[in-house]
């Protein structure tokens, strides 16, 4: 079922959804982008439809509505600690197909990796209905959702199109239906990219021997002097889900303090540092490595379903040495091939 | 609500043993049922958390041997007995005993790798008629980075040992690294055997090697890994070698598995 829906109405719709939910979408920052007079795009509660921006990529990804980049676990008081607690109210996201099914990865590793489940993203993601925005024609430059096959989902509540003076609206969720019963019924459902001008051939890693050679390839060493191991394509990734947990006290008194966890990287040097100072993947190098194949291998080999990467393309937008993930991949399948042939030429001599 | 994986319960302290200057075992209030070869995430609340595997078990209580050696480490060295340390787990999986019950085991451990087998040598110790041989082969730095003193001047009695120091030269012990000594294993006289490798990477590296080299098949040696945890519960992400989680499936490896765990 569809309705076209004014943006007065829209809002007084919000304004009705916002007595149960806390709504989350894309919002600009002025001048808070990265370069000078740029603005930044990223997640944040609204307060009208207008501030929804639906015609640009955001810069970063909705995951820290329940994912949060700093995160209080347990509050210590002298002799007790307690359980952070988090607000009674339900979360509508305005989010794009990859966004939404990048949220499926994270469910993966927070509630199935290791057969338990984090209450910290659990007691947030139980709480979440998604609004499904459309993407713009073929999508944005680095978008390469298709190729990961995450340009398209059914798991929203309502989805929307944004037109000048209206709003269309698709509802799925019965609970919805109530708040758009007086507006002018129309046919709609949300259209999905189906080709992105970025495009990604994905390497098939049939062996370890295979992966051996992988590790040894002289392609990881050029991002060595490249990658400045700044951990920016992680903290814009809607799937990397790492943390460290930090201890902190508070510096009014240092007998109260909190365990929080906070977003790490494995980009970062300091990232398998353990205490004594040994350290694995040394190298900017090593580490772009690891990041790669995670991404586009070994989560699949653990998980089965899907690679990791949804192709949003926020890293490639993101890095400040223009290291794109999409030619990163790209490169990798190259390698492989050529790796792959010359082991064939080799078996038939 | 589901149960909270990262919270931890607070635990007497009842005893601790000085082994050397920098590294001490504390024996906690646990009756926490443990296997040999995991460990616990302990935690001191405003300080931290680090993964630290048990050294010993008993009734009502467990051994964690600490190097002082960070910041969460360094402030443990500082409780006494009677003080309260913070700990969740046990985590991991473990040695399999009972796949090495009734044959002839070699474990080679170095520095503080002999924790984590410290709770396997002490069974086999106080059960001698379940292991057909063990061969020990403990290598320590120097003479004051020598852990368990009393339990390896015990195993002497009931296992064959060979100590060795990596430069000093002092009564009881050899000289040289512990790979140094594998090849004294009569690897050739056992009919059915397990070999343990805990250390350092490199020295697991190089031990494992030499294990190959005197004969000894891939699927016959056993390593346990050490990596950074915040979780150790396979959602920090830390511990990840390639689609493995060390905190889920490992500590412990086969050397068939360990192999393909490339950094």
């Amino acid at each position: 079922m569809g309705y076209c829906v004014s943006i007065k109405r829209m809002n007084e719709i919000l304004k009705e959804l916002q007595k149960e939910y806390k709504i989350y979408a894309p919002v600009r920052f002025e001048k808070r982008g990265r370069y000078s007079d740029t603005d930044l795009i990223r997640y944040a509660e609204i307060n009208s439809i207008e501030d929804v921006v639906y015609d640009e990529k955001s810069d970063f990804s909705p995951k820290e509505v329940i994912y949060p980049i700093t995160q209080a676990l347990f509050y210590f008081t002298e002799y007790e600690y307690m359980e952070s607690k988090i607000d009674d109210k339900k979360i509508l996201i305005f989010a794009r197909p990859c966004d939404i099914n990048g949220f499926r990865r994270l469910d993966t590793i927070f509630l199935k990796n290791g057969g338990t489940e984090d209450i910290y993203y659990k007691r947030l993601r139980e709480k979440v209905k998604f609004i499904l925005m459309e993407c713009k024609e073929g999508g944005w430059d680095s978008c390469f959702c298709v190729s990961m096959g995450s340009n398209k989902t059914d798991d929203y509540s309502l989805a929307v199109r944004f037109e000048d003076d209206n709003i269309l609206v698709e509802i799925k969720d019965d609970e919805f239906t109530n708040l758009f019963g007086d507006e002018r019924e129309v046919e709609f459902t949300p259209e999905f990219v189906t080709s992105n001008p970025t495009k990604v051939n994905i390497p098939e890693i049939d062996s370890y021997e295979l992966l051996k050679k992988i590790y040894d390839l002289d392609m990881w060493k050029s991002y060595n002097s490249r990658c400045i191991s700044c951990g920016a394509c992680t903290a814009v990734c809607i799937t990397c889900s790492c943390f460290t947990t930090l201890d902190v006290t508070y510096t009014e008194n240092g007998k109260v303090g909190e365990r929080r966890r906070v977003h790490a990287s494995c980009m970062h040097e300091d990232f398998t540092i353990m205490a004594g100072g040994l350290s694995f993947r040394k190298t900017a190098g090593e580490r772009m490595r690891f990041r790669t194949l995670h991404k586009i291998y070994d989560y699949k080999l653990r998980f089965k379903d899907e690679h990791m990467c949804v192709g949003c393309g926020r890293c490639d937008e993101r890095c400040p040495e223009l290291i794109s993930f999409a030619a990163t991949i790209n490169r990798l399948y190259d390698e492989v091939k050529k790796l792959k042939k010359a082991e064939t030429t080799k078996d038939i001599k | 609500m589901s149960v909270n994986i990262m919270l931890p319960t607070p635990h007497k302290i009842i005893d601790i043993i000085r082994e050397t200057g920098n590294e001490y075992t504390f024996r906690i209030e646990t009756n926490a049922k443990v296997k040999h070869g995991q460990f616990f995430q302990v935690s001191l609340p405003k300080v931290g958390e680090a993964p630290i595997s048990v050294s010993a078990m008993g009734d009502g209580w467990v051994e964690l041997t600490i190097r002082k050696v960070g910041k969460v480490t360094n402030e443990i060295f500082n409780l006494k007995p009677g003080d309260k340390i913070f700990m969740r787990g046990p985590y991991g999986n473990s040695f399999p005993v009972d796949d090495f019950k009734g044959k002839d085991l070699v474990v080679i451990a170095g520095g503080t790798g002999v924790s984590p087998v410290r709770s396997l040598l002490k069974y086999f110790y106080e059960h001698p008629a379940e292991i057909h041989s063990l061969h020990l082969i403990a290598g320590f730095k120097d003479e004051k980075s020598i852990l368990f003193k009393e339990d390896l001047s015990n195993f002497r009695k009931r296992f064959n040992t060979i100590y060795t120091l990596d430069k000093d030269k002092i009564e009881g012990f050899e000289v040289g690294f512990v790979t140094e000594h594998i090849k004294k294993i009569p690897f050739d006289s056992f009919e059915n055997y397990n070999v343990v490798i805990v250390g350092p990477p490199v020295m697991m590296h190089f031990a494992a090697l030499e294990c190959l080299k005197n004969g000894v098949p891939e699927g016959k040696i056993w390593l346990s890994f050490e990596r950074k945890m915040s979780c150790g519960v396979g959602k920090c992400g830390h511990c990840k070698i390639n689609e493995t989680y060390v905190c889920l499936e490992g500590p412990v490896f086969n050397y068939t598995k360990a192999k393909n765990l490339l950094d």
